[in-house]
């Protein structure tokens, strides 16, 4: 038995006497590449703001590779080694493609190092090699402002990648993508969730669908069932809870 | 492989730094030089005038790290500036001996106050050494004290615009009392001498513009440093998005704070410079209106470029100069209409105004060599 990448254990989060979370129990092993879906208000994002420090529950405890890190601030968590992608994008939109990746590249983050030490030869291939992995390699010196809205989804993808993080939380992968940019948004996701762990919030279902192995469903800040995605699918509630709001697909729209 | 966009110079910046550095060590000072009668003779008095817009430089230098690239609007910069002024103007206090009017070992002020003893906190002030390193680290411990409470608080934009024009309200009011034993209302001058040298003698002045326009070249040199390295690209991405700094792992208000202690230490650096210089220090020159007028060089400068922020400060100060002699009723009018001026037409200040017309040009020449045939398209380096 592996010990969790990440555990949210009985945590609660208030917003003024609104429960976002109630008493969740939520894990996922290391490697494993997770989807949550949820209709809206499910607690899909709080879910990723608990883990990333950006909410505190009033409840409960969150523990990353076995520690806890309900204390720590949201930059000491990420320098634990978690990523996380935002709903829209949160790219730097002044700086070029490059610079977004330097930002983000997974080196000592402390004031001095950053003033001292530049990024050596190799850091510099090896965001290059993002760039080609994320398929942005022609828009290198481009600012990230003047991307279409799937490039900006996929840099900041590539942001959180250089990042190197153990855990990565990716919140909307597919919002607003053509077709083909999902597909291409499929064949990414893919080919980095062989060596880090996952947590992707979707509630495009074609997509989760295509990558899907585990399904973790929220609804009205809790646990409704988890599992592989067949039996998710076949699950009486889930369906419920997606066509009694107008369908599969169409829940967040 | 080459890295893109790093502290590599331009020719058109080695160029154009040369070409100033000629013209502040070189050729005024020659001109300056030339027999009184000389066409191109450049008086003491203005020799004088503009080391003291070059002291205003270095301090404009520090807000544009601030406020340009980390978009912290500071209020207080006088405050800092006056800090450095302080600190120089005791040691010259100290210089005078008892050449003063009174001739006592004590400043004049202090036996008009009829204090009796040198307190004890103006005692270090006789060694010059101190002096030069206090000079840095006065205004930066006191940046470093009141940052890393604004900072950790998450005090931030208007807020924090606020309580530094608190803070410069509050050193003035306290630069003016008697009690602080720094000659309150009056401040500090009649000074004499520094390290022996006539501050009154025309060449002491020409080594002290000398020194400024050297200190403004280390300072510029410094500021680019910052701005180039990695640490400057994690300032401007915290201006533009904080929170994706913090999520990928930077401590935001780390960074404001060391950003703030630079341009706190840049304006301690300018005020000790503008002391001998000017010849006096008062409360006057260190309070609210001060610290705004000295953001205004910025913006009409050009917020983000280092070299607006010296275009800035040479340039208004020069206009305040010539205005205040001309139409002494005009001045405020004309630096207010100045700065709404600057915002409503070119908010990118006079360089940057310059920089974008440079910019679309080459873009625009750019788009036009594109109908011929290129070469094969690879990673462009800056």
């Amino acid at each position: 038995m592996h010990e969790p990448i990440v555990r949210v254990e009985n945590v609660t989060v208030s917003f003024d006497g609104f429960k976002a979370l109630q008493g969740m129990n939520f894990s996922m092993d290391p490697g494993e590449l997770r989807v949550v879906i949820g209709p809206n208000g499910a607690g899909k994002t709080t879910l990723l703001d608990v883990i990333t420090g950006k909410v505190k529950p009033v409840e409960g405890r969150v523990l990353f590779k076995g520690s806890e890190i309900n204390g720590l601030r949201v930059n000491q968590i990420a320098n634990l080694g978690v990523g996380r992608k935002f709903q829209t994008p949160g790219v730097y939109t002044n700086f070029t493609a490059f610079e977004n990746l330097e930002l983000s590249y997974q080196t000592k983050r402390g004031v001095f190092s950053t003033l001292f030490n530049p990024l050596s030869s190799s850091d510099v291939e090896q965001i290059y090699a993002i760039l080609e992995v994320i398929g942005l390699a022609h828009k290198t010196h481009q600012k990230a402002g003047l991307l279409s809205h799937g490039e900006k989804q996929w840099l900041e993808i590539g942001m959180v990648i250089v990042q190197d993080p153990d855990l990565l939380l990716i919140d909307e992968p597919v919002a607003g993508m053509t077709e083909g940019e999902r597909e291409k948004t499929v064949r990414l996701l893919q080919s980095i969730a062989t060596d880090q762990s996952i947590l992707v919030i979707e509630h495009d279902m074609s997509f989760v669908r295509e990558i899907a192995k585990k399904v973790t469903v929220l609804h009205e800040g809790m646990i409704l069932c988890e599992g592989p995605m067949e039996k998710i699918q076949s699950d009486s509630r889930v369906i419920e809870l997606y066509l009694g709001r107008g369908g599969e697909g169409h829940a967040s729209h | 492989m080459k890295f893109p966009a790093t502290a590599s110079w331009t020719r058109a910046e080695k160029l154009s730094f040369g070409l100033i550095t000629v013209l502040l060590l070189v050729v005024l000072p020659l001109l300056n030089a030339l027999p009184t009668g000389s066409f191109l003779h450049l008086s003491d008095f203005y020799l004088n005038l503009f080391g003291k817009f070059l002291a205003y430089a270095i301090l404009a230098l520090g807000i544009d790290l601030i406020w340009g690239y980390t978009g912290i609007l500071s209020l207080g910069q006088g405050v800092f500036f006056g800090l450095g002024a302080y600190v120089m103007g005791m040691h010259l206090m100290l210089a005078i001996g008892k050449r003063g009017v009174y001739q006592s070992t004590l400043p004049d002020f202090m036996v008009w106050n009829q204090v009796k003893e040198l307190p004890l906190f103006w005692k270090p002030f006789y060694s010059f050494g101190f002096t030069m390193a206090a000079i840095f680290l006065v205004p930066a411990l006191f940046a470093l004290v009141f940052g890393f409470l604004a900072f950790r608080s998450r005090i931030r934009g208007v807020y924090f615009a606020i309580i530094t024009q608190a803070l410069a309200l509050v050193m003035w009011l306290l630069f003016n009392r008697n009690e602080l034993n720094l000659g309150g209302t009056n401040g500090l001058t009649d000074f004499k001498v520094l390290l022996g040298f006539d501050l009154l003698s025309p060449s002491t002045q020409r080594g002290l513009y000398i020194t400024t326009a050297l200190c403004l070249m280390g300072s510029y040199l410094l500021c680019r440093w910052i701005t180039k390295s990695r640490l400057g690209k994690v300032l401007t991405a915290t201006r533009d998005n904080e929170h994706r700094v913090r999520f990928s792992g930077y401590s935001p208000a780390n960074y404001k704070l060391f950003v703030f202690v630079v341009s706190a230490a840049l304006a301690g650096l300018a005020g000790a410079l503008y002391v001998p210089q000017v010849g006096i220090i008062t409360p006057s020159q260190i309070g609210v209106f001060p610290s705004i007028e000295m953001v205004v060089w910025v913006a009409v400068g050009g917020r983000g470029i280092l070299i607006g922020a010296v275009v800035g400060a040479i340039g208004v100060n020069w206009a305040r100069s010539f205005l205040t002699t001309a139409y002494p009723d005009l001045w405020l009018i004309f630096l207010g209409a100045l700065f709404i001026g600057v915002v409503l037409f070119i908010p990118d200040g006079i360089i940057g105004y310059l920089r974008n017309l440079l910019l679309r040009r080459r873009a625009a020449s750019a788009s036009a060599d594109e109908e011929a045939p290129l070469g094969p398209e690879g990673r462009q380096h800056a």
